[in-house]
């Protein structure tokens, strides 16, 4: 379960969240600049909310009155931003074994090939196609063995016959992995199929949440 | 024959000032190009007085400093090491001049470096140390080898401050650029000319290879 209870500001942006996320996929649905990929990163730790709490399954990772602020390191979150921003100077392989933790179940194998990237793995990133990216960076941040996964509008960069695509393996990795999701889009669609729960973010507030039907 | 002594010597110590200038030069860099802090418009500002500074100011400085009843060099001497008028001095005149190019150009690299990928490194688990050295510096590598080549090419033509702190004893300290001098004063023009190709030489090789280095690095990004 993730606790988000936090505001943050930055600039003249205010973003104010009060919620409990407790599904296997939570989405945070939104127009950009609802405060989506500022929620992500604050989860992450690459944003400091001015004051409030973040716990992920009963571990503080923020919290501003006991000034606890995990660095991103300690943090086990895999996040996969929208740019998938993985390492340019890096291998396929070398990319998704970045963050490997010790001792942990997954292999790469077991994740390749799941992903379907095993022929990918001794190719430079420079040269894949958008799809294949967004698997490798999905690659990369299971391997770290993730506590919750963050995934940034996965499928906006990419075509719709891309789209049907990828989500099959999004799902697999829903499925079968049982990692906690926080799912940002603005895809109404996508936010049906996917999500147990749905957060309406509009102007840095959530203004509706609860199962897809109900709020979408 | 003390040519070639010269030259290779002259070499030498401008690669040990790079090597010296590596480590206090990559903190530096990397302070200035990613942390905010008070005092930071100050050592911006004294990490490159060097440039602007005469070097024989500088020299006198490092005289000061280093000389056997200098704050720094009477530790030095209590220790055995003897720093003025050694080839010591040499090395500590070329980093010193050295130094403010390879901080200029290697926090230009940093800065350059998305810090999309150090986010994502630090997300995956890896600490500061780490980020910095599988993500930061590789990717910033052109500007490294840019900066280091820099560095090196002031030092082989270091003058003022050398000449201040380590004089121009032959076979001892006399570098090239000091020996260019002395030799022009002496009227071995001849010589001095000579020296002035192998100047030249030095200088473009080390451009060229850095220039080839970073295309290549250009091309494989």
């Amino acid at each position: 379960m993730i606790a988000l209870d936090f505001n943050l500001e930055q600039g003249g942006f205010k973003l104010q969240l009060r919620e409990e996320l407790v599904g296997r996929v939570s989405v945070l649905f939104g127009p950009s600049g609802s405060g989506k990929t500022t929620t992500l990163d604050a989860v992450a730790g690459l944003r400091t909310p001015s004051r409030g709490t973040i716990a992920l399954n009963g571990r503080c990772l923020f919290d501003s009155r006991a000034t606890v602020d995990l660095p991103p390191h300690q943090r086990h979150v895999g996040y996969v931003p929208q740019d998938v921003a993985l390492f340019p100077h890096m291998n396929v392989r070398r990319n998704v074994l970045y963050g490997r933790r010790r001792g942990q179940k997954l292999s790469l194998d077991g994740v390749a090939s799941m992903l379907e990237i095993d022929a990918l793995l001794d190719r430079a990133v420079t040269g894949l196609s958008g799809g294949e990216k967004q698997r490798v960076a999905l690659a990369r941040a299971l391997m770290s063995a993730p506590d919750v996964l963050l995934l940034d509008e996965p499928l906006a960069a990419v075509d719709v016959e891309l789209r049907s695509r990828i989500l099959p393996y999004l799902e697999r990795v829903r499925d079968e992995l049982g990692v906690p999701i926080i799912y940002v889009t603005h895809d109404r669609d996508e936010a049906r199929r996917f999500a147990d729960h749905v957060i309406v973010l509009a102007n840095g507030a959530a203004v509706r949440s609860g199962p897809p039907r109900d709020v979408l | 024959m003390d040519l070639s002594q010269i030259t290779i010597f002259t070499i030498a110590t401008a690669l040990a000032a790079t090597a010296l200038m590596l480590p206090p030069g990559l903190l530096l860099a990397w302070l200035l190009a990613r942390r905010r802090f008070r005092g930071r418009v100050l050592l911006e500002t004294l990490v490159s007085m060097p440039l602007v500074l005469p070097p024989v100011a500088t020299g006198l400085l490092l005289l000061l400093l280093f000389s056997p009843r200098g704050p720094i060099g009477g530790v030095l001497t209590t220790l055995g090491i003897d720093v003025v008028f050694t080839w010591r001095a040499v090395v500590l005149a070329m980093t010193v001049m050295g130094l403010p190019l390879f901080v200029r150009t290697v926090r230009a690299g940093f800065e350059q470096v998305d810090r999309r990928y150090e986010a994502m490194a630090a997300t995956l688990g890896a600490p500061p140390l780490r980020v910095f050295f599988s993500i930061t510096l590789p990717l910033a590598l052109p500007a490294l080898v840019a900066g280091a080549v820099l560095g090196f090419a002031r030092a082989i033509g270091e003058f003022g401050a050398t000449i201040m702190i380590a004089g121009s004893i032959p076979g001892v300290t006399r570098t090239l650029p000091v020996a260019i001098y002395s030799f022009a004063e002496t009227g071995r023009d001849g010589d001095a000319l000579l020296l002035v190709a192998i100047s030249a030489g030095i200088a473009f090789t080390a451009l060229w290879l850095s220039n080839y280095l970073s295309a290549r690095a250009g091309l494989r990004a």
